[in-house]
């Protein structure tokens, strides 16, 4: 046991932290350290610059573009992003639907995705939930129908983040309705410029459109476009989410966080002190850092379990689980820490339209989106009541 | 980066297991807690065979030269079956202290002894007003001719009754509550003046209360440097608390695999309760708690050794009031899962509960370490 850094490794946290002191464009990290969503503009602009210093995909395989990383470089390359408020590449390409075409996608599939999502030439979205099928996703019922070499898809998704942005979909549909509604289901590959497909916007509580509909009416896909074999894509869409709960403890984002609280105490007033002098307040802070540090050793006490072969079952979940819980108490006590201006909120669609400051200090500009956007943080990506299920059969065997 | 144990560390792992084992199941345990030594000599003596009670010693002495790791290792195997003999009461604080603040001639007199077997201590520090701070010291040592006059009141020292050897903190110069001016005494326990009251902990262990009157001792009963001994103990106890921290994990993992045991043989309503979504998520907490406790045990195992003393002792605070907590809701929630079955003495469960938390208090409690962590942050 052992909790140093090889030399090679310390080499590698040096390159990592001079490459986003070089490279990280400002405005990017101005608004991800304030919480802030980046624009789809910046967030292309922030991957062109990942992918040209190879960067792009660390959790991919060598040939297929990955970084070829230790799981300590993944790590140390995790907490400095975070520490430097670096907005991690959007999800839904490079986490999700690339795994899964370079695991069960043909040659043509991989040759004609990878590199899209590796350049960003495509902005890829999830077409998991419905309004029926929600931690039941199952239970889905957007169909598609075989017609020749197309599938004709009909029926709706929802949740659906970022599609208005989307140029691809990857949709979980239902091709049969006989067995076990499991094994009905299979994966597709949707371009969103398909006639039939209607994107309708669904505002969030932040006031901001990141959440949508989207409408299949008759849009035909080639067969082509189907990952694997009919019928078995609930295979593939629990590969992806089993992937998605790995990534998602965010511990390097979280204490950069542990930070804001700290620097927005050491200026507001409170009392005839700074909030950072309040003894109630700051044992507050002292438990989530506690937790953080819980959540952190635990994670890499896993990720030494793997590098040594050993293999891990539903684990992870519990990463899910204790991370989105620790950024949710976080972002509470940032809102909390602005006292009175905790309340002023206008979406930054008005703000940047009137072209003057928000009210309040500057850090007061921020903390509340994204209060407001991380109570999906334990509904998403598998609610933490359905990690705790997982975890119960997977692991108690109850 | 590396949480894996070496061959040898998995075969210390395997050897304090199979000793629980053997030795200790809940019928076993329970005859010992009720005699009046409170634990087993033969066990002691067998502990000292297989090395163990020289664990963390320097191999001049006769020790094996061990790091806090290979302690965590015994620890969390202990912790597993409750083991009753005073390893932490003789090896990590006693011994820890003659090692770290001993004259050579206090080493080779106490060290050897204590590896062999022959030679149990007891660390009393806490007084009756002091709760857990280490510092408020009222127990009074004055100077008379080449010795010292200890006069005071020790409270609750674990094992204190059947040490050999009392290690005791007073003060030789200063206020109440001032770091400076303590200094640590090695006490005979027959000694002159010295009278002990035991009693049985909710732990299922024993301890005392000490009265010292007018003790005397000779000037070479003193270790360390007069008045200089704060840093010492804070260092010891800094390792008792890792210590403690791992015999928690391992006593809560274990109640937890009762408790999951449970779940699956005990039927309700015509099925066994483990199928009921709320004991379900309930049990996974408990384990979620059980989980991070270990990271936490192994990261405070692995920092013990660390020069920075802020970073160091940051994290045996963070570890100490993270388990604390685990402690608490795990203990707890193993008695709740077992309904009225968890509440008899006669099986296993409540054992856990009780060993657990005691362990919450022991050493500063989990709002003491919140507040400490948060101090030292700041």
């Amino acid at each position: 046991m052992d909790l140093s850094f090889s030399d090679d490794d310390l080499a590698f946290q040096s390159e990592v932290r001079e490459f986003l002191q070089t490279s990280l464009p400002k405005d990017v990290q101005e608004r991800t350290a304030r919480g802030l969503h980046p624009t789809k503009e910046a967030a292309v602009r922030w991957q062109k610059i990942l992918n040209e210093k190879g960067w792009m995909a660390p959790n991919w395989p060598v040939e297929y573009g990955g970084t070829g990383w230790t799981v300590a470089q993944k790590y140390i390359a995790g907490q400095e992003f975070g520490l430097a408020a670096a907005p991690v590449a959007t999800p839904f390409g490079v986490s999700m639907v690339g795994p899964v075409i370079y695991t069960f996608g043909n040659q043509e599939q991989k040759d004609k995705f990878l590199p899209r999502v590796l350049e960003s030439d495509d902005w890829w979205c999830q077409g998991y939930s419905e309004p029926g099928s929600g931690s039941d996703l199952a239970s889905l019922q957007t169909k598609a129908v075989r017609d020749g070499d197309d599938y004709v898809v009909n029926g709706q998704k929802i949740w659906t983040t970022f599609a208005q942005y989307a140029d691809m979909i990857f949709c979980l549909v239902r091709t049969d309705n006989s067995g076990k509604k499991q094994e009905g289901i299979s994966f597709l590959l949707i371009d969103m410029k398909t006639p039939g497909i209607t994107v309708k916007p669904i505002y969030g509580l932040d006031k901001e459109n990141s959440l949508n509909e989207v409408f299949f009416d008759d849009v035909r896909v080639p067969v082509a476009n189907r990952i694997g074999e009919e019928n078995k894509g609930w295979t593939y869409a629990k590969f992806l989410l089993g992937n998605e709960r790995t990534s998602i403890a965010r511990v390097g984002r979280s204490k950069r966080q542990v930070q804001r609280v700290r620097e927005i105490a050491a200026a507001e007033q409170c009392g005839a002190g700074k909030l950072i002098e309040d003894a109630d307040f700051m044992t507050k802070l002292g438990k989530i850092e506690v937790d953080l540090m819980a959540l952190e050793y635990t994670e890499l006490r896993y990720l030494s379990m793997l590098s040594a072969g050993k293999e891990l079952s539903a684990e992870p979940s519990l990463l899910k689980i204790k991370g989105t819980e620790i950024q949710q108490r976080l972002t509470e006590l940032l809102v909390e820490s602005l006292g009175m201006y905790g309340a002023a909120y206008e979406p930054s669609e008005a703000y940047d339209g009137r072209n003057e400051t928000a009210p309040g200090p500057d850090y007061a500009h921020g903390p509340m989106a994204e209060h407001l956007y991380l109570r999906a943080a334990s509904i998403y990506g598998g609610s933490n009541e359905i990690q705790r299920n997982i975890v119960s059969k997977m692991v108690l065997g109850l | 980066m590396d949480f894996e144990l070496s061959d040898e560390q998995n075969m210390l792992k395997d050897s304090v297991e199979r000793f629980v084992l053997d030795n200790y199941s809940m019928d076993a345990r329970a005859k010992l807690a009720n005699t009046e030594l409170g634990f087993s000599r033969d066990h002691w003596k067998t502990m000292a065979e297989l090395g163990w009670l020289g664990m963390p010693f320097a191999e001049e002495v006769g020790g094996f030269g061990g790091s806090a790791v290979d302690v965590m290792i015994m620890m969390e195997s202990m912790g597993r079956g409750l083991v009753l003999e005073p390893f932490l009461s003789t090896v990590i604080l006693g011994g820890g202290l003659v090692a770290e603040a001993g004259s050579p001639a206090q080493i080779e007199s106490i060290l050897p002894q204590v590896i062999e077997g022959n030679m149990m201590l007891a660390f009393a520090y806490a007084e009756p007003q002091s709760r857990f701070n280490l510092n408020d010291v009222q127990t009074a040592a004055s100077k008379s001719g080449d010795g010292y006059v200890l006069n005071g009141h020790k409270a609750v020292v674990y094992h204190g009754e059947t040490a050999d050897k009392i290690i005791v903190s007073a003060r030789t110069s200063g206020n109440s509550q001032d770091e400076a001016g303590i200094s640590l005494f090695v006490v005979d326990a027959k000694a002159n003046g010295l009278s002990r009251r035991g009693y049985r902990t909710v732990d299922g262990q024993r301890a005392a209360d000490i009265m010292l009157e007018n003790v005397t001792v000779a000037a070479d009963a003193l270790l360390g440097a007069e008045g200089g001994a704060y840093p010492t103990i804070e260092k010891i106890v800094e390792r008792a608390i890792a210590a403690l921290c791992a015999e928690a994990v391992g006593a809560m993992q274990a109640a937890n695999e009762i408790t999951n045991e449970y779940l699956k043989e005990r039927k309700q309503f015509g099925v066994p309760i483990g199928k009921f979504q709320v004991l379900q998520h309930r049990m996974v907490d408990m384990y979620m708690e059980a989980e991070q406790s270990k990271s936490m045990s192994d990261m405070v195992a692995m920092k013990l050794s660390m020069d920075d003393a802020k970073e160091r002792q940051k994290a045996v605070s963070a570890a100490k009031a993270q388990i604390g907590q685990a402690s608490k809701f795990v203990g707890q929630q193993s008695i709740q899962l077992h309904g009225g079955m968890g509440m008899t003495d006669e099986y296993s469960i409540g054992h856990y509960f009780k060993r657990l938390t005691t362990i919450e208090m022991l050493f500063g409690n989990t709002d003491y370490h919140f507040k400490k962590f948060a101090a030292l942050s700041s």
